[in-house]
């Protein structure tokens, strides 16, 4: 179906052409993938928390939802791209160089722990290599303002004042119920509201990736530029971020659940139902927002929410830097692939980008297993860094 | 175009409360009615018991519950339904 497609005359085909078309949908899934599970915090790190849920059955429960979400809406699949970038400038190489930058983003700050956002990390991305490919002037610097920035900046605060007011008002509702009972009975609501969050993740965070491959078989000539998505691409992209989701990125989890705040099982349950009313709303009007802002909006809500819960804001604040830095640091990762794989000319230069991209998972892969977190110890008390009672691991060397 | 959509911000703020902190508040509405009763009226401060049995404690307890799954049901076809615009 990928490659028996006939080119238009414009665009003559060759073994080169399909090569790099297959090595940007592959890389473009390994980004979906990280997305997954990169973003399993976002629906699942409160259930595990509170233990409403077994980390393995959070997973498990969170990546069939994925699926079935990244089919329910395909209504921000084109966004991603049209509109911050101008699509006309952009080439295979720039596809892949943006991939590139988000997959590197993501997995660095995975090992962190820190939950960024995937989409600026793919926006950041594509910027940077449309930059590195046709200059400043390709980037639509008001629509990346007002579509990206703004709401990246406001969505964490309307989703804390939704949480904080949830939370408020489901202890006050509950106080004369025993304090077993309170939490029993809130934590089988949380599997519900934990499930409508992966849900919204699926139809807001597949469809970027679905978006990002429409995008690279337009620019190649395989599908018309009014196209959008082919039945293939939805379910290689929905499949892709189930299985990153079933994975679990336990890191994440861990700082999302333990890190940030305390979660009884109110909280939980007040924090998922906020981040997929706001994630939902918000894609209803368009907003492909990020997930991981929301969500983690949501979780600092409901500490703000219940009196003597703490806040831990040294945690918080190291994600906010993390969250400023994405967009530029993705955005260099991207032009730098960029400018090497236009360098090398494009077929060669995408195999040696595809070799660095796939060295660097590796090193960050070997070196996450150093400080392993997994569903076994991703409960352990909190006691300041993402690896339980481990040192904090040494800087790269 | 505008830097910020205040329309929208609005519409998601009002909404966002509605429905995510409503709903689960409603929600707890239910879980109080249900624990209402004899065998939660017995039961130890730490007991986890929360059907209390007392019958108008369910039935409102199941209205509750039901009006919960029938907004997230609705929400989860309107998003159906915007994702899949009927051919014109």
């Amino acid at each position: 179906m990928l490659l028996d497609t006939a080119y238009p005359p414009e665009h003559p085909g060759g073994v080169g052409k399909d090569l790099v078309l297959v090595l940007v949908v592959v890389t473009a899934l390994g980004f979906d993938f990280t997305n997954g599970f990169h973003d399993t915090g976002n629906a699942m790190a409160t259930s595990i928390a509170t233990k409403a849920l077994s980390p393995r059955v959070a997973v498990g429960l969170s990546g069939i939802l994925n699926l079935v979400g990244a089919f329910l809406s395909l209504s921000v699949a084109a966004t991603i791209a049209s509109g911050l970038v101008d699509t006309g400038l952009v080439t295979m190489t720039v596809v892949f160089a943006g991939l590139a930058g988000g997959i590197i983003w993501n997995l660095l700050t995975w090992l962190l722990g820190i939950p960024s956002s995937s989409s600026h990390a793919l926006i950041g991305g594509v910027i940077g290599s449309t930059i590195a490919a046709a200059g400043g002037h390709a980037v639509q610097w008001h629509n990346l303002v007002a579509k990206v920035i703004i709401p990246a900046g406001l969505s964490p605060i309307i989703a804390a004042l939704v949480a904080a007011t949830g939370t408020w008002l489901l202890y006050r509702i509950s106080r004369s119920m025993t304090a077993g009972a309170r939490q029993h009975g809130f934590r089988i609501g949380q599997i519900g509201s934990a499930s409508m969050v992966s849900l919204a993740h699926g139809t807001n965070d597949a469809q970027k990736t679905m978006g990002v491959i429409t995008l690279a078989l337009i620019v190649n000539g395989t599908v018309p530029s009014n196209a959008t998505a082919p039945f293939w691409v939805v379910l290689s992209c929905a499949l892709a971020i189930s299985l990153g989701t079933y994975l679990g990125g336990w890191r994440v989890i861990r700082t999302l659940g333990k890190g940030l705040v305390e979660i009884e099982s109110p909280q939980g349950m007040a924090a998922e139902s906020a981040s997929a009313a706001v994630i939902l709303l918000s894609s209803s009007f368009g907003y492909s927002l990020s997930t991981t802002h929301v969500a983690t909006g949501s979780i600092i809500g409901t500490g703000l929410g219940k009196k003597g819960a703490e806040v831990r804001w040294n945690v918080a604040g190291r994600m906010a830097t993390a969250w400023l830095f994405t967009l530029p640091s993705a955005a260099i990762v991207g032009a730098g692939a960029e400018y090497l794989a236009h360098a090398l000319g494009k077929t060669t230069g995408v195999i040696v980008d595809l070799i660095i991209l796939i060295a660097i998972a590796a090193f960050i892969y070997i070196r996450s297993r150093a400080t392993k977190v997994d569903h076994n110890n991703v409960n352990d008390e909190w006691t300041g860094s993402v690896a339980p009672s481990e040192p904090e691991p040494a800087a790269a060397a | 175009m505008s830097w910020i959509n205040l329309d929208a911000i609005w519409k998601i703020v009002v909404f966002g409360l509605l429905a995510g902190a409503g709903l689960p508040a409603l929600f707890s509405i239910g879980l109080l009615a249900l624990s209402r009763g004899p065998k939660t009226a017995t039961a130890g401060a730490d007991s986890d018991v929360v059907v209390g049995g007392n019958p108008a404690g369910i039935v409102a307890a199941a209205f509750c519950f039901l009006v919960v799954l029938a907004a997230v049901g609705w929400a989860v076809y309107e998003v159906y339904t915007i994702g899949h615009p009927a051919p014109k």
